[in-house]
């Protein structure tokens, strides 16, 4: 299996853009050197954020890291791209009857069980949840082994605030209260940079909506969300002195686009928190 | 004025709505509830909506045709109008958003 993680970091070395980071980072998972995995998962999830097969794989890592909570965003957001993506159906059921929710294991593991009707551990993890115990983990892990491989991941770079999230690099920008950008970017429909220029009109729209706010009695401000002539935006604050700006096509509606904000949200508050 | 005012204040949930300058933050006609003070909450929006639309000229997406900002106890929802006045509506947290943005878009256009 060592000859297998060597064989997989070369080949994604070589081609970095390449799917082969889903099979080192499972080798690396089945291995129990699960830092090295999550590495290599996130990396890829940068690469490749449509792709639910990465998401997947993501929060089987997670998973493996009891990071429960990460996990189902990320086998959510594998439905939300494949709905019929059995690994995130049963890693779902997984979850789900961990928090005590068997009717939803349940629920998730018949979706699956259509989908794939003659896999027998689907079978059998039906049952298990009918029985009232606990059904295999839908990933098993082999015993942990020594990292040599980890160095041959790429580095996780910590200033990457949304790795991972949909749109990291073009979309999403977080900002400290005098408009400097903590992490993300922002680009143009014509493809230009446009972070520092948008950032520095952004510093004080926190300041202004609190004030409206109060004005209008309508207590704290959670967002503000904005349809624009080529695009859609939304604006949150995920701490008190920091703003988080989520910008898409027109093809994404407003409350699409809030549901992305929150994720993105909660990423930020949690990067903010380190910090 | 007034009577596009109506068009939006006659949605269920909306509390009240006003036409703003956008250049200069006053306000050019107001049926809100009491207790609002108008005349400031029309110099902020005027202030947010300059700021928003530069950022979103700035992003290349062009200018807000629509905005709206949440709250624990309610919203504020604006379109500005090609007049250069904004229409804007306060309502419950709970408000049809969907309707109250038609009837401003119609709003905005009545007063072109």
């Amino acid at each position: 299996m060592a000859d297998d993680v060597r064989a997989l970091s070369a080949q994604l070395a070589q081609d970095p853009q390449s799917l082969v980071f889903l099979r080192l980072a499972e080798a690396l998972r089945r291995k129990g050197q699960l830092d090295a995995a999550l590495r290599v998962a996130l990396n890829g999830l940068e690469r490749h954020p449509h792709l639910a097969d990465a998401h997947d794989l993501y929060a089987r890592v997670l998973t493996d890291k009891h990071d429960y909570e990460r996990a189902f965003d990320e086998w959510d957001m594998a439905l939300r791209i494949a709905p019929n993506h059995t690994g995130a159906l049963k890693g779902l059921a997984f979850l789900y009857f961990k928090v005590g929710d068997l009717q939803q294991a349940e629920t998730h593991l018949e979706l699956a069980q259509r989908v794939e009707p003659d896999d027998p551990s689907i079978t059998q993890a039906i049952e298990m949840v009918r029985g009232g115990a606990s059904p295999p983990s839908p990933h098993p892990v082999l015993a942990a082994e020594p990292s040599e491989a980890a160095a041959a991941a790429p580095a996780l770079d910590e200033s990457r605030v949304f790795a991972g999230l949909e749109g990291a690099q073009e979309g999403l920008v977080l900002l400290d209260a005098a408009g400097r950008v903590l992490g993300g970017a922002l680009r143009s429909p014509a493809g230009a940079d446009v972070t520092d220029a948008v950032a520095a009109y952004l510093a004080g729209v926190s300041q202004e909506a609190a004030r409206s706010a109060k004005l209008l009695g309508l207590g704290a401000w959670s967002g503000l969300s904005a349809e624009g002539k080529h695009g859609n935006v939304h604006v949150s604050q995920p701490s008190k002195d920091a703003l988080l700006l989520v910008v898409r096509d027109r093809g994404v509606p407003l409350g699409r686009l809030a549901i992305l904000a929150q994720r993105a949200t909660g990423m930020a508050k949690r990067w903010l928190d380190k910090q | 004025m007034n009577h596009t005012l109506d068009l939006v204040t006659r949605v269920r949930g909306v509390r009240g709505a006003m036409i703003v300058s956008a250049d200069d933050g006053l306000v050019v006609a107001e049926q809100l509830m009491e207790g609002i003070q108008g005349s400031a909450v029309a110099a902020l929006e005027a202030g947010l909506a300059g700021r928003l639309r530069r950022a979103m000229e700035a992003a290349g997406i062009g200018a807000s045709v629509f905005w709206h900002l949440q709250a624990d106890q309610g919203t504020l929802l604006v379109v500005p109008a090609a007049s250069g006045m904004l229409v804007v509506a306060v309502a419950e947290p709970d408000v049809n958003i969907g309707l109250v943005r038609l009837e401003l878009l119609r709003a905005g256009e009545a007063i072109a």
